[in-house]
């Protein structure tokens, strides 16, 4: 897929509001079931609870690498929805700090950009069940923007 | 505890996480020392359409499981520990089509934290796709899965 494409698919998904066609890109962005939510010019990653998420059983608790899977691709979906990345932004690392328990309930992600210069972006993600202001994750990583 | 019961108790520990099971995560090898799990290829955790890639979350969790697992490897009796925080530095991207090794290994225990660090690799663990550093807490006896306690 040329960037002309990828960037109509984040058009179209602006457009009429629906970003179905841009989550069906990724594979594992289906397998652990990411959604968007738009609140006027903010975005809200949507994480709804599967029991195919669930690392601890008997808590039970949604698997570590779950969250962070889920924060890394709404940090990516951010960039190309709104900073105008040309290509999928590739990860070159991720730091997360896990603060409190993830329930097996729904989980939201919303994310800041700190930098996006021409070759590197710089993304901050924070992630909550209950209310933002007590988040169940903070994390940070750095994206390579600059080719395909 | 010999390495065969260590074995043991890491296989069972991995079967106890449901979202292992999704992505098809073994125990490869297991010792006192290090931990190696496998993470075999398939089309559902691709993260980039246009080579194929695995997505970094997919590689996100074989680590924290491997570190955290890992735990297991170096404690005389079985608790469950949590992750603090999580740290991984891609070297380059995994190649399309092949299994993806997580290992990993204790390299300080205290009584509250236990600090691990491992590699995520393909063909040659000289030749890493990633570095990982994980820092887990200690809850005690009361956090095994089986015994009704804390998250992993």
């Amino acid at each position: 897929m040329n960037g002309r494409t990828l960037h109509d698919l984040v058009s179209q998904a602006h457009a009429s509001n629906d970003y179905d066609a841009l989550i069906k890109l990724v594979p594992y962005a289906q397998l652990i079931g990411i959604e968007c939510l738009r609140l006027g010019d903010e975005m809200v990653f949507r994480l709804p609870q599967n029991t195919e998420n669930i690392g601890n059983p008997m808590l039970p608790a949604l698997h570590g690498g779950v969250i962070a899977g889920f924060m890394e691709h709404a940090a990516m979906l951010h960039l190309l929805m709104f900073m105008g990345a040309p290509h999928l932004p590739k990860i070159i690392d991720f730091s997360i700090d896990y603060l409190r328990a993830g329930h097996y309930r729904d989980t939201f992600a919303a994310c800041q950009v700190w930098r996006q210069g021409r070759r590197v972006a710089n993304v901050s993600i924070t992630a909550w069940q209950t209310r933002q202001s007590e988040p169940i994750a903070t994390a940070r990583c750095h994206f390579k923007v600059d080719e395909p | 505890m010999s390495d065969e019961l260590i074995l043991q108790r890491t296989r069972q520990f991995l079967a106890c996480l449901r979202h292992c099971q999704v992505l098809g995560l073994s125990v490869q090898h297991a010792d006192r020392n290090v931990l190696t799990l496998r993470l075999p290829y398939s089309e559902k955790i691709i993260g980039n359409p246009e080579t194929g890639g695995i997505h970094g979350g997919a590689i996100t969790t074989l680590m924290d499981t491997t570190c955290g697992i890992s735990t297991a490897c170096a404690l005389p009796e079985l608790e469950i520990c949590p992750t603090l925080d999580l740290r991984i530095d891609y070297m380059h991207p995994a190649e399309p089509g092949k299994d993806v090794f997580g290992f990993a290994e204790c390299y300080r225990v205290t009584p509250t934290v236990i600090f691990t660090r491992g590699v995520a690799y393909q063909d040659d663990i000289d030749q890493p796709i990633a570095h990982v550093v994980g820092t887990f807490m200690r809850m005690g006896r009361q956090g095994h899965p089986a015994a009704g306690g804390q998250n992993a």
